[in-house]
């Protein structure tokens, strides 16, 4: 278990979004590493609506995560997509909402598949030369791009 | 300087591969898994020492690791069925993950077990997000938490495999609308099975083993669309 579980554990605010994060930030310094880069300072997260994982605790899980790696300061910018399902029968296509309707409203059947809204995925990674204490330090904040 | 690189991760692939491995790894030791999801209260507990005491007695060889933030209370509960009884504290986290199960297996797993049912934390938001490597997973709720819990935690009810709803004994007494809660299951998990058990009637009496067993026999398990989901 990493630091920040214990930490979140300790202020009784034990929640997934802190090991979606140290998750996160293991694969980015990954990547990072493979690059050579020194520094991250952004990564760019698809969350689906039917994720489980609340954008705004994830924020506040990253930014005390990153401290003292790679990503410290980096910006988490998330983006998030909605559930949509298609009917395996009449191919209708639409948005299940929240909570989501995962019975075709045309025809009433099982939907066949569902097409978005289970993303948890990294989709891209800003990379810098210099580590982050050479960068101008910001503060890592959630910003939504939808 | 600064560049951009597409990485195209699913964040949680690690626990994902870590689930395949070792449900793979158990099935080669003839094992299936069966994980429980519940809120606190929901009842796992008590159903499942009813069950875990009708597997010994059907001759099925059985074992069971209970998960919880704090107290041994559960595994005392549960040992009482006489079957192997683990119990794992999370320190304060919300959920198990993959590693963390297969590292708790390890040197405890009795050789020739056939079922082993996980009782996840009691949580219905976090655990929903971590396969443990199960073949079948399971989605408890109590008749007095309100028919409309499976909208409230959609995640959780939409990736279950099996419904049971719990304390049946008390729907009367909870008002509890047993077409509304079924209604709204199908909502966000259609074609799922819900079974109703009570522990002080008797109602359900084994049919999570039998339902574990079929399973575990390689009988397919129910395909939510949820999972079925091109993440």
């Amino acid at each position: 278990m990493g630091a920040g579980q214990t930490a979140a554990a300790q202020d009784g605010e034990a929640m997934h979004e802190m090991s979606v994060a140290l998750a996160m930030i293991e694969q980015v310094e990954q990547a990072a590493r493979a690059d050579g880069a020194h520094g991250v300072t952004h990564v760019r997260l698809e969350i689906g609506e039917l994720a489980g994982v609340v954008p705004e605790a994830l924020a506040f899980c990253f930014e005390l995560a990153c401290a003292g790696t790679a990503l410290e300061g980096a910006e988490l910018i998330t983006r998030t997509v909605p559930g949509t399902a298609r009917c395996a029968g009449c191919r209708t296509t639409w948005e299940v909402g929240m909570p989501p309707q995962l019975l075709c409203p045309h025809c009433n059947d099982a939907a066949g598949d569902l097409v978005s809204g289970r993303e948890l995925r990294i989709c891209e990674v800003g990379l810098a030369d210099a580590p982050p204490a050479a960068r101008e330090r910001t503060r890592a904040s959630i910003n939504e791009e939808s | 300087m600064c560049r951009v690189v597409d990485l195209q991760q699913a964040v949680l692939a690690k626990n994902a591969m870590a689930a395949q491995v070792l449900r793979t790894e158990l099935a080669a030791r003839g094992t299936t898994v069966v994980n429980l999801l519940s809120s606190p209260g929901s009842g796992k507990t008590a159903l499942l020492e009813r069950e875990l005491r009708l597997a010994r007695q059907r001759g099925v060889s059985t074992a069971a690791l209970t998960a919880d933030l704090a107290t041994e209370n559960d595994a005392q509960r549960l040992a009482r069925s006489e079957v192997p009884v683990k119990q794992v504290l999370t320190d304060g986290l919300c959920h198990l993950e993959a590693d963390m199960l297969a590292g708790h297996l390890h040197h405890w797993l009795p050789d020739g077990t056939r079922l082993l049912f996980v009782e996840n934390v009691g949580n219905l938001v976090c655990p929903a997000s971590y396969d443990l490597g199960e073949s079948l997973r399971v989605v408890l709720a109590s008749v007095t938490e309100g028919e409309d819990k499976p909208l409230k935690y959609p995640t959780a009810f939409g990736l279950a495999h099996l419904v049971i709803v719990t304390k049946t004994d008390l729907a009367e007494a909870a008002d509890f609308d047993e077409a509304a809660f079924r209604a709204h299951v199908q909502q966000v998990n259609p074609g799922v099975e819900v079974l109703l058990a009570s522990v002080r009637s008797g109602e359900g009496a084994g049919e999570l083993v039998d339902r574990a067993l079929a399973a575990a026999d390689g009988t397919p398990v129910h395909a939510p669309v949820m999972a079925r989901a091109h993440a």
